[in-house]
């Protein structure tokens, strides 16, 4: 691009060593589409070629410098013009002077640390790209390649199941049980809830997954809560006495690991919510935390050896309570103060 | 680690009592709202309704009652409902003004259409509000259910189980 129609530009092209063998993920981009991009994890080196193609054979494409940066980036959608940059690396391919020909430049960022998954929510988008920039006076040309990063965890030495009592008073008692408090993101949650007291006439009862993106500090803090899945696992009226057995699969479900406190800037958790329904539509719920992780693949040959000691780190602790206690349940629809409604 | 086949056996479960499935349940409530009766003369004249109350929830001093109560009487529980509980209270049939004014072609509030519309709204709303945990700790609920009468000059209270 030139205002006199006759300068030189150029196409640049970034090209990665193993793009033949190595593995692609699908990732949902801001507008809802889907794409794939290459995978990697923590520790990987990222290495390849940058190719400038000049637009006009034999001439030349003056330039103040080539370089290509490997990055790392929170965007907050609220604040669109301040990106957060936790990764930043910079190669310099060629000092300010000029290209008579197309040329290819090789680089290699080694054992590039990437300390957190590839994330694009409701508010914030986290992510990684390869930079690669052609500096001129007037304008630089650049070219982004953009990749996704997954983080993996182990199984967690301790994942006590969950179970608790809640209820109203005189009215409705029950014992919600979670076989564990970590679920990988292909497992499966084996659950039971038990009815000790029905003194109200229940219809219905399912469970919902929530998701609850946290971005801002302080005062400024903002949830955005998505319901990713709701699940029935009761129709009809229970007694006393009687268990109803939950067993709900993840894997058909597009979730993400759990993110604490991600670089201080946002978080997302999942919840389970637990919804008594009854004859007059009143809704009674018990939301739950529970935590995410993903499992990583059966470990390839070609996995390099730094990635398998990335994959060994633990995803954080989550507290759950072992013991049974009695806490209250929420009844909403008819209560004046609360906003919520009914799905 | 390989991936393994994710156990998902159904968790241990206490047997069930015999009694408790097949006995009768614990939430037994029934109201019915019905006989509608016209008494009074002339411009002083009123319907009244039969409320009937069947119940096993041990919230309720009587296990059956039955009390005539008249449309202003919803309205006073239903007043007092708001003002004293958290409960968004469902609203009642309507007053239906226009039906008292003069020169109808028809009974006014004593057609018997209306009455029956009017009564089967009352139903549901008895049935509505007289099953929420929150509004049966009302005293104002339960005079209106099973006292004779309701004192309008009642102390509004809570009401506590043992």
């Amino acid at each position: 691009m030139s205002f006199f129609g006759f300068g030189q530009s150029a196409d640049i092209d970034i090209v990665l060593n193993d793009a033949e063998t190595r593995k692609k993920a699908e990732h949902k981009s801001e507008d809802g589409r889907k794409d794939k991009y290459f995978l990697f994890y923590d520790g990987e080196t990222v290495s390849g070629k940058v190719n400038v193609t000049l637009k006009y054979p034999g001439k030349r494409l003056e330039h103040n410098g080539i370089k290509i940066e490997f990055v790392g980036q929170i965007e907050l959608y609220y604040d669109r013009g301040n990106h957060h940059e936790f990764v930043s690396l910079v190669k310099d391919l060629a000092r300010p002077g000029e290209l008579t020909q197309s040329q290819t430049f090789d680089f290699e960022f080694t054992h590039v640390e990437k300390p957190y998954e590839s994330y694009t929510g409701q508010n914030v988008k986290l992510r990684y790209f390869l930079r690669a920039t052609v500096s001129r006076r007037l304008n630089d040309i650049s070219k982004e390649l953009d990749i996704v990063v997954h983080t993996l965890s182990t199984y967690p030495e301790l994942n006590s199941s969950i179970k608790m009592e809640v209820g109203i008073e005189d009215c409705l008692h029950i014992e919600f049980e979670y076989n564990k408090s970590k679920y990988h993101l292909k497992d499966v949650i084996v659950g039971k809830i038990y009815f000790l007291l029905v003194r109200i006439k229940i219809r219905h009862m399912e469970i919902d997954i929530i998701k609850r993106e946290t971005t801002g500090t302080g005062p400024n803090v903002y949830h955005e809560n998505d319901t990713i899945a709701k699940y029935e696992i009761m129709d009809g009226a229970p007694v006393r006495g009687e268990s109803i057995p939950i067993r709900l699969f993840l894997a058909g479900y597009e979730m993400t690991p759990t993110m604490r406190d991600i670089n201080k800037k946002f978080s997302v958790r999942y919840y389970l919510n637990l919804v008594l329904i009854d004859e007059e539509e009143r809704r009674y719920f018990k939301q739950q935390e529970i935590t995410l992780w993903r499992k990583g693949d059966i470990v390839r040959k070609s996995m390099s050896h730094q990635a398998a000691i990335a994959s060994q780190r633990f995803e954080g602790s989550s507290h759950p309570e072992k013991r049974a206690h009695t806490s209250p349940l929420c009844s909403e629809c008819m209560c004046r103060d609360s906003a919520k409604t009914s799905a | 680690m390989a991936d393994a086949i994710a156990d998902t056996r159904r968790l241990f479960t206490k047997p069930q009592n015999l009694n408790d499935a097949y006995g009768p349940p614990s939430n037994f409530l029934e109201i019915d709202v019905s006989n509608p009766e016209t008494v009074g003369v002339g411009r002083g004249r009123y319907t009244t309704y039969e409320v009937r109350l069947k119940t096993n929830l041990p919230i309720f001093k009587l296990k059956e009652s039955c009390v005539r109560r008249r449309y202003s009487d919803f309205e006073w529980l239903r007043a007092e409902l708001e003002r004293e509980s958290k409960v968004v209270v469902p609203p009642l049939p309507g007053k239906a003004l226009f039906r008292q004014l003069p020169f109808r072609g028809d009974d006014g509030i004593f057609d018997d259409s209306f009455i029956e519309e009017r009564r089967q709204g009352l139903e549901q709303f008895l049935n509505k509000v007289a099953g929420h945990p929150l509004a049966q700790n009302e005293r104002c609920l339960h005079m209106f259910l099973q006292d004779e009468s309701v004192d309008k000059n009642y102390t509004p209270s809570k009401i506590r189980q043992a």
